[in-house]
């Protein structure tokens, strides 16, 4: 009944989540904005305090320039879930106005501890549902990546939520649940609308599926319960705002979706960003042909991946294309932050249970991968004094990762107490052995450039010269990385079947 | 795989220093001002802070040691006029000194679970044993509470008492000898165990194949003299001083937290008595006037350390706290003497520390670890022996939440100790392929989630006649363990003995 593995792995996440939520939140003690942990707070305020009409209007009450509500109408009912219970533990958290930049141990403590609830309300149900009976390398990775414990637990967000009915979405639509998969994805997006780096492969998959159905009444059929679905759940989200009237509702889009900001914000490892470098596009293109040129760039790079997956409409073909689509996204589009790295890291941990565990993929690309992802968002964690549990978390987790097989098959048979295989291992080939060099160099790379930009003060003309170097460092491998996962994606290579998992 | 768990281990408990710290912390950060500013002569005369030097010399040198690389963290700690002092820097150095140390604890859980495989009377053999020994050893999760939250260096202590197993276990008898006396001179509670090494080393290494070798005991005679001499030698003048600083005899029979064994219960049968006698038997009895009882009951539970004057009962003086600890000691003593094998060793080890846990003076709950660190390594040898393993640790893990009071510590202590548990009985049940606990054992396990409800939570929302009671959780934790540990104990004795 208990399973004593999930069990003892939730337990350990728990350890490393609580042990990050410690140490500082984003903007603390850093009045008069502070930073997201301020925001998710003032959301709370705003939500119990105010009619769901003025929630994402600016009125006398509200001001929509200190941390105005910008995720759809989820993250609102969460934050006044949430907000309800603050206001009974203590009401001084989410007094009205008064409340502003309230910091108190207890405080700490309450939004910490509601991290940790929705990842136990989401996130964990989440990848026990993925991984099924038995742990896996997949579940182990998802639970102790230090990449999304850092932003969730450390900087303060609640990506867990998103992420987790994510990841409910992509086992519902593998094990053909599509309905179940439609929705969770529909809630998913309902709550950051990030998600939508997730939607292509979505779509493309599903419409492939249809496609592939037996009959034309079947195809029809099942493209119209899909479709009855995803609006029936965005009618469901959305119903209050639609009842207060139009006004309400586009105010809501356009909060959701500000098109008058920049092209990025800060530093971040985005392909333009790095271009900038060299050639100042803001300069020299107008807003709405730089939008153009994102848009354009972004779809056309993401076609390749979607369209495989409508032509072969497998599982692994939708995993890989939702880790390359989510990873253009994120070199190509509009106003990215750092963390949106989660939203490709979070599929790349998924590929690891539609590839071989053997392939170079789990054994090299992958952690070479997420450590980097973890390495792009270092001015952002250094800046909030996350430092010490960055360094901690991470290579906590590159230890556990180079142990995978000694933790992930104590769960099974006695059959693997022999020490050693018996069958001969080949020896890596040349190919591998540049791709194992590489990985360490460029590793290396990372470890000095974070420890320069900790110790060594920069050149007082070149202010922002170690986030920049991070950044361009960090996308130059992205852009990498980005061609080896489209190589794998459309190599035949060795698929694992995924038959119906135990639930 | 021993640096790699020891990095692993590392990674989580650097995590963790925001943490609360406990005075202990300024207990030793008030060492290394003292052992780093002063003369050798005034180490155990120095008393401007209450926190004097109280553990033998070898740890004042260790703490010198220490004090050598906290100057380039921060010089201020180094002042011993800085009563309290706190700095970042001080915290970073304070909590990396204690990972660091750890590293002797990898070491002697490393050669323990290598010289396992020497031991002909152990059955079970293979990787998962291997595995269980040195990953529960380094995971303890009352080792981390203590030293990494609370702050001690217990793991750099028991460290020593490891490798002295480990020696023992290879028939290096000196060696082991050498690592006991070395740890004797670091921290003296662990004379508690002395008897137990005192007979095997008499039974095993001087009566060498029955016949008595002088040769022998001289060698070891001189070792543990030397030993001494080493470490006292640079006191010879204050001797008298540093036994008084040792040797504190104003504390009461119980400490502050109420540790989980027999004089916890004997307190409480005795206030319970007392209510009752005042009830039915008024004038037997000499009442206890309202500000007695407030006065005593406030003492015994409101942290402060004092000599206790029972009422009904009678009362408990150290000299015979000693007598009846030694009294218990002695069964398993003979019977080692009997059996002296590495074994029987290890177990009359864990029973004299356990024995004297239970009946000693003054004893602090942290010192549950000296049976359950000890006894890990016993639990992959035998059903029975993982089974009361299971019960001690995870009861005595639970005992020492009392010691983590802040809020914010509450949901550290119970991650860390429900994954340790899961661990525990994972680990365990691969080593010895099947279930180790019965239905009754799991339930008196599970009944812990109540007292901690009760505790934590429940307690505070009293209504105010019943809430004023604040000792009641420690109470509640202080008999909840102790029947485990108490029953835990009993068994193990008689298992010990029909072996």
């Amino acid at each position: 009944m208990l399973n004593v593995d999930y069990a003892l792995l939730f337990s350990v996440s728990l350890i490393l989540r609580y042990g990050v939520s410690l140490w500082p939140y984003s903007g603390e003690g850093k009045p008069p904005m502070h930073g997201d942990y301020e925001a998710q707070r003032h959301w709370q305020e705003i939500t119990i305090n105010l009619p769901l009409d003025q929630w994402y209007n600016h009125t006398q009450d509200n001001d929509l320039l200190y941390w105005g509500l910008d995720y759809p109408p989820l993250t609102a009912y969460h934050s006044y879930l949430v907000g309800q219970v603050a206001h009974r533990v203590n009401s001084s958290f989410t007094e009205l106005h008064q409340s502003r930049g309230i910091e108190s141990p207890d405080h700490k403590l309450f939004m910490r501890l509601s991290v940790i609830v929705a990842d136990l309300l989401i996130l964990f149900p989440a990848i026990r549902f993925f991984c099924g009976s038995s742990l896996s390398a997949t579940a182990l990775l998802l639970a102790i990546y230090p990449g999304l414990i850092l932003i969730d637990h450390g900087h303060f967000q609640y990506n867990g939520i998103s992420l987790g009915l994510f990841v409910i979405s992509v086992a519902a639509v593998i094990r053909n649940c599509d309905v179940l998969g439609s929705i969770a994805f529909c809630l998913a997006l309902n709550y950051k609308q990030m998600e939508l780096y997730h939607a292509l492969p979505f779509f493309f998959y599903l419409l492939g599926k249809c496609l592939h159905q037996p009959s034309f009444l079947r195809k029809i059929s099942k493209l119209f319960v899909i479709g009855v679905s995803v609006i029936g759940t965005f009618v469901a989200v959305w119903l209050p705002f639609f009842l207060a009237g139009p006004y309400t509702t586009l105010q809501v889009v356009r909060r959701i979706f500000p098109v008058d900001r920049g092209l990025y914000e800060d530093k971040v490892a985005n392909f333009w960003c790095t271009i900038d470098i060299i050639f100042k596009l803001k300069q020299n293109l107008d807003t709405s042909q730089i939008g153009l040129l994102c848009i354009a760039a972004t779809l056309l790079l993401s076609l390749p991946s979607n369209l495989h997956v409508l032509r072969y409409p497998t599982p692994r073909n939708f995993v890989m294309s939702l880790l390359n689509t989510s990873l253009v996204f994120f070199l190509f589009s509009f106003h990215v932050h750092e963390k949106t790295i989660l939203l490709v890291a979070i599929p790349a941990i998924l590929a690891t249970s539609v590839l071989d565990k053997k392939s170079a993929f789990q054994r090299y690309w992958l952690p070479w991968f997420l450590i980097l992802t973890v390495f792009s968002m270092v001015p952002l964690l250094v800046k909030d004094g996350l430092l010490l549990p960055t360094i901690a978390s991470t290579v906590f987790f590159c230890i556990m990762y180079g142990n995978l097989d000694q933790m992930v098959s104590t769960s099974s048979s006695p059959l693997n107490e022999r020490m050693s295989s018996p069958l001969p291992v080949e020896p890596n080939s040349f190919w591998i052995q540049l791709l194992g060099f590489s990985q360490v160099v460029s590793l290396c790379g990372a470890c000095l450039l974070t420890l320069l930009h900790e110790v060594y003060p920069p050149p007082a003309r070149y202010p922002y010269l170690w986030p920049t170097l991070i950044c361009a460092y960090s996308s130059l491998h992205f852009l990498l990385f980005l061609l080896a996962f489209h190589v794998i994606q459309f190599s035949s290579g060795v698929t694992v079947s995924y038959s119906k998992k135990k639930l | 795989m021993l640096i790699a768990g020891f990095l692993a281990l590392a990674c989580v408990k650097l995590l963790y220093l925001p943490s609360y710290k406990s005075t202990d912390f300024e207990v030793h950060r008030n060492w290394l001002a003292i052992t780093s500013s002063l003369g050798v002569q005034s180490w155990y005369h120095e008393a401007t802070s209450q926190w004097t030097l109280d553990y033998p010399p070898f740890f004042a040198w260790f703490e010198f040691a220490l004090s050598k690389v906290a100057v380039h963290f921060d010089p201020e700690m180094l002042v011993i006029k800085n009563l309290g002092y706190s700095s970042d820097k001080t915290i970073l150095f304070q909590r990396l000194s204690v990972i660091v140390t750890d590293f002797v604890f990898a070491v002697g859980a490393w050669t323990c679970m290598k010289n396992m495989h020497n031991l002909k009377s152990v059955q079970a053999r293979g990787p998962s044993r291997d595995a269980a020994i040195y990953t529960l050893l380094l995971t303890n999760a009352g080792l981390f509470m203590v030293d990494h939250i609370h702050f001690q260096y217990n793991g750099f202590l028991f460290g020593f008492l490891l490798l002295s197993i480990g020696a023992m276990m290879q028939e290096q008898y000196l060696l082991g000898s050498l690592w006991f006396c070395v740890l004797l001179n670091l921290k003296h509670i662990y004379m508690y165990i002395a008897p137990a090494y005192f007979i095997f080393l008499l039974r095993a290494y001087c009566f060498n194949n029955s016949a008595f070798s002088i040769t022998r005991l001289v060698k070891l005679g001189s070792l543990v003299i030397l030993t001494f001499v080493v470490s006292f030698g640079p006191f010879v003048n204050q001797i008298p001083q540093v036994i008084s600083r040792l040797f504190p005899f104003k504390r009461g029979l119980c400490h502050a937290y109420w540790a989980p064994n027999f004089w916890a219960v004997y307190n409480l049968v005795d206030k319970a008595l007392t209510i009752i006698g005042k009830k039915f038997g008024g004038d037997m009895i000499k009442i206890p006037t309202a500000t007695d009882l407030n006065g005593t009951q406030a003492s015994m539970t409101g942290g402060l350390v004092q000599d206790i004057e029972h009422i009904v009962l009678p009362s408990v003086p150290p000299l015979a706290t000693f007598i009846i600890t030694f009294l218990f000691m002695v069964p398993c003593l003979i019977k080692l003497w009997r059996r002296p094998n590495s074994v029987n060793f290890m177990r009359s080890l864990t029973l004299c520390g356990w024995s004297s846990f239970l009946f000693g003076w003054h004893v602090h709950e942290k010192a549950v670890l000296i049976m359950i660190l000890p006894m890990t390594l016993l639990a992959v040898i035998s059903r029975k022996e993982a089974k009361y393993f299971l019960l001690l640790a995870i009861t005595g893990h639970f005992s020492l939440f009392p010691l983590l009071f802040p809020h914010q510590e509450l949901y550290t202590k119970m991650f860390l100790h429900i994954a340790w548990a899961f661990l525990a009985v994972k680990m365990l049940k691969k080593v010895h392929k099947c279930d180790l606990l019965t239905l009754a054992e799991k339930i008196y396990l599970l009944a812990s989630v109540i007292i901690f409800i009760y505790s934590e939570f429940i307690h505070f929302y009293l209504p105010p006649h019943l809430a004023k009671y604040e000792f009641l959780p420690l109470l509640a934790y202080s008999l909840y363990s102790a029947l485990g540990v108490i029953s835990t104990y009993v068994r193990f004795y008689k298992f010990f003995l029909s072996q």
